[in-house]
């Protein structure tokens, strides 16, 4: 269960394995790993000194009975601990009250805006709503188009009144609202740092003003040990409601999850995780634990899977696998829905197998999923349905119809052939699935 | 201990003169000002707190240098090295200990190296400095302050916009273009690369001395986007062989530990020959640069201390050291 964790921490857990009683000595090893592991991800200092002291605590007490590993009791109680402390309930975004007035607050560059217009496409789309998006970072050069292309974009309404006080365009935006009956307001304010007393009473004034049922703080997954100050700079100024963590797309930890939790007690709502407009999800606190311990997610991919692959196709193509009958043009489609999965480089880390065959840091470029696909494409249907019949000919007619060399398509009827073998052992019940 | 006599005359002299040097100081004064306080009343209390060198002092040390962002590779063999030398050396006043902590920090980022703070300016023709960075650190107003900056030179600057992915970055670009004085050459929606081609080809008519490009923002784990990079640079280079003369890799200051990923990532792709370090008049430290210069050697160039076209400063480690442990002085 464990063996994919951060190389380092897999190890020194293992050495626990075996152990008839949990000692302060035998953990030690373990309990250092953890917390560098946690340093590494940027989780704030202090906050990694409590949680070791209250693991190591629990540890000691744990009954290490005959029917459990003592290190899988031990890594399940870090696991939990961990998920504890990110938020165990989900709490969801206030979309009762009408209309409902929501504000977006962080530092510079955190990505407010593009969060915006996440929000109200995600807003329209799953509760129904009407949402208006309101532009009130007067200060950076251009951030008023910027919101206003992102509105147009997803044919969202957006509320500007150029560089006029924040004041004025938040109640001018309100009464706009009410006549064209938007049931749900999106405040998108400058970025400003958490020192700035001017721009914090400016966002004070807003908070007076609307009193939006959110105030929502935007931060970066990045971050690193300063998290602290800038979290407790808006909180201590604003009725923080709630936190989205952005651009976990990147190859960050995000370890300053933990510290919001530990901190605030605020819980965070969501996470960005494409530069695209539909990319905000959900928070799950399961899977951020993971990411911080560098355990894979499976599960995020197991969504993802559902999220993009038709179930149909998907059925009609297991009965085909099935039977043996697999063939170029199932190929074909199962390449499609890989590549609407994202990068799978991304996939790919998220499997905690990944690790053990060395494929985690292995990048791919999607121009060759293309070249393959041309490939398939060149050929006649008959051929994709019985690639057997590929001989050194129709291999070069191929060949020039996809500007690929024949090298590569003997590459890539071998690679399917040995697919369909392990296909036919997967459905047989021979082989377990990845996941 | 040559540095911190140095700081020290830098201090002690401070009063006397009023060179240009003096005012530069000033100015990272300010600027780090929020970010020293922190920083360095814990250094102070610490010292306060223990008198002599014990377990909890080299605890509650690493815990300083952690939230600094240093980076958890590099703070733990800088303890090791601390360790080694107060045994060595027979410390156990921590006041004295303090001397060498600057010392140490002092030779993680030089480390043997030869290190240039100046732009790479071409002989002649247009010198090119590209932009590149991760989503929201800073690229655009950078480039804003620095075409300032050139301007103030007397230089002809001119901007490409190669940011054609985010709402509104070139209209963004623009409108520093405008503030400063500078020409500007962009067109939304469009290949970047191209954009770039086109925008050189009227810089060298134009005559222009100095070419700022920005780029669009990128997770450095996003292999199309960093392919697209490459392409750009590629361009630039068939244009003008030499170029860019500069790449510079812009890094948020409250960035943690991915700052060496991105470092390391961004490497691969381009030349990078600097960092720009952005956003130090928040509280944050950027202390991830020592880690990056240590971990990929890459030098810092210059810094951002706030939003106004002037709010930028060349890089200098010693006053960047000074502007953190000032009060120790």
């Amino acid at each position: 269960m464990f063996e994919y964790m951060g190389d380092r921490l897999s190890k020194a857990i293992k050495n626990i394995r075996g152990l008839g009683r949990i000692t302060e000595e035998n953990i030690n090893d373990a309990m250092r790993e953890i917390r560098m592991a946690l340093l590494e991800a940027d989780v704030n200092y202090q906050v990694v000194k409590e949680f070791i002291a209250s693991v190591k605590e629990k540890a000691l007490g744990m009954d290490v009975s005959a029917s459990l590993k003592p290190d899988e009791l031990f890594i399940k109680l870090v696991k939990d601990e961990l998920v504890e402390l990110l938020g165990k309930e989900e709490v969801p975004l206030e979309t009762n009250k009408t209309p409902t007035i929501l504000m977006l607050v962080g530092l510079q560059g955190s990505g407010k805006t593009t969060t915006a217009g996440k929000l109200a496409n995600y807003l329209r789309k799953k509760h129904a709503k009407k949402p208006l998006l309101v532009a009130c970072d007067i200060y950076r050069p251009a951030a008023i188009d910027q919101l206003k292309t992102i509105g147009k974009s997803l044919d969202i309404p957006v509320y500007e009144h150029g560089k006029t006080s924040v004041n004025d365009i938040v109640s001018e935006a309100l009464s706009y609202a009410k006549e064209n009956h938007n049931d749900y307001i999106i405040i998108d304010t400058a970025g400003r740092l958490h020192i700035d007393e001017d721009l914090m009473n400016e966002l004070k004034g807003i908070e007076e003003l609307a009193h939006p049922d959110e105030t929502i703080l935007v931060i970066d997954a990045m971050m690193g040990q300063d998290a602290i100050n800038v979290i407790n700079g808006f909180n201590d100024n604003l009725h923080l409601t709630g936190v989205i963590l952005t651009k976990l797309d990147g190859d960050t930890k995000g370890g300053v999850a933990l510290s919001v939790r530990h901190l605030t007690n605020v819980p965070i709502k969501f996470v960005g995780d494409s530069e695209k407009l539909d990319g905000l999800s959900p928070f799950h606190p399961e899977r951020m634990a993971s990411r911080i311990l560098d355990m894979g997610d499976i599960l995020s991919i197991a969504e993802k899977v559902e999220d993009v692959i038709d179930e149909e196709e998907a059925l009609d193509v297991a009965k085909k696998m099935k039977k043996g009958d697999y063939d170029l043009n199932d190929f074909l489609t199962n390449l499609k829905q890989i590549q609407k999965l994202g990068p799978l480089e991304k996939i790919l880390k998220m499997l905690p197998q990944a690790r053990n065959m060395g494929l985690n840091n292995v990048t791919i470029n999607p121009k060759d999923l293309k070249h393959i696909e041309a490939i398939v494409l060149s050929m006649t249907m008959e051929e994709r349905r019985h690639p057997e019949i590929l001989k050194a000919s129709r291999k070069i007619r191929i060949s020039k119809g996809c500007a690929r060399s024949v090298e590569e398509i003997n590459r890539l009827l071998k690679q399917f052939e040995e697919m369909k073998k392990m296909m036919k052992q997967l459905s047989n019940g021979n082989m377990k699935m990845p996941f | 201990m040559g540095l911190f006599s140095k700081l020290k005359n830098l201090v002690s002299n401070k009063k006397e003169t009023n060179t240009e040097e003096e005012k530069k100081l000033d100015l990272y004064d300010s600027g780090l000002e929020k970010t020293r306080e922190s920083f360095v009343s814990k250094l102070n209390i610490l010292g306060h707190t223990f008198t002599s060198v014990s377990e909890e002092y080299y605890e509650e040390l690493e815990n300083l240098l952690i939230m600094a962002d240093i980076g958890v590779n590099t703070v733990a063999k800088f303890m090791d090295r601390l360790r080694k030398r107060v045994k060595e050396e027979h410390i156990t006043d921590t006041a004295y200990l303090n001397e060498i902590i600057i010392d140490e920090l002092f030779i993680i980022y030089v480390n043997n190296s030869y290190l240039s703070d100046k732009i790479n300016f071409a002989k002649e023709g247009p010198t090119v400095l590209l932009f590149v960075g991760v989503n929201g650190v800073g690229k655009t107003t950078t480039i804003g302050k620095l075409a300032s900056k050139f301007h103030k030179d007397g230089k002809k600057v001119m901007m490409i916009a190669g940011d054609t992915f985010r709402a509104g970055a070139t209209e963004q670009l623009k409108e520093w273009a405008d503030r400063t004085n500078s020409l500007f050459y962009g067109k939304e929606n469009a290949d970047p690369a191209s954009v770039v081609f086109d925008g050189l080809k009227e810089a060298k008519e134009e005559n222009v001395d100095i070419v700022l490009i920005d780029t669009a923002g990128r997770l450095q784990n996003k292999v199309n986007l960093m392919n697209e990079l490459d392409k750009i640079n590629r361009v630039i280079a068939k244009f003008i062989p030499e170029a860019p003369h500069e790449t510079l890799l812009v890094i948020d200051a409250t960035t943690g530990q991915n700052g060496i990923s991105q470092a390391v990532a961004f490497k691969e792709i381009t030349n990078i020959t600097g960092i720009v370090l952005t956003k130090l008049d928040g509280t944050a430290k950027g202390g991830i640069v020592l880690a990056i210069k240590e971990e990929v050697n890459i030098p810092v160039k210059y810094i951002g201390l706030g939003e106004k076209e002037s709010d930028l400063e060349t890089f200098d480690i010693e006053k960047y050291i000074y502007g953190l442990f000032k009060d120790l002085l």
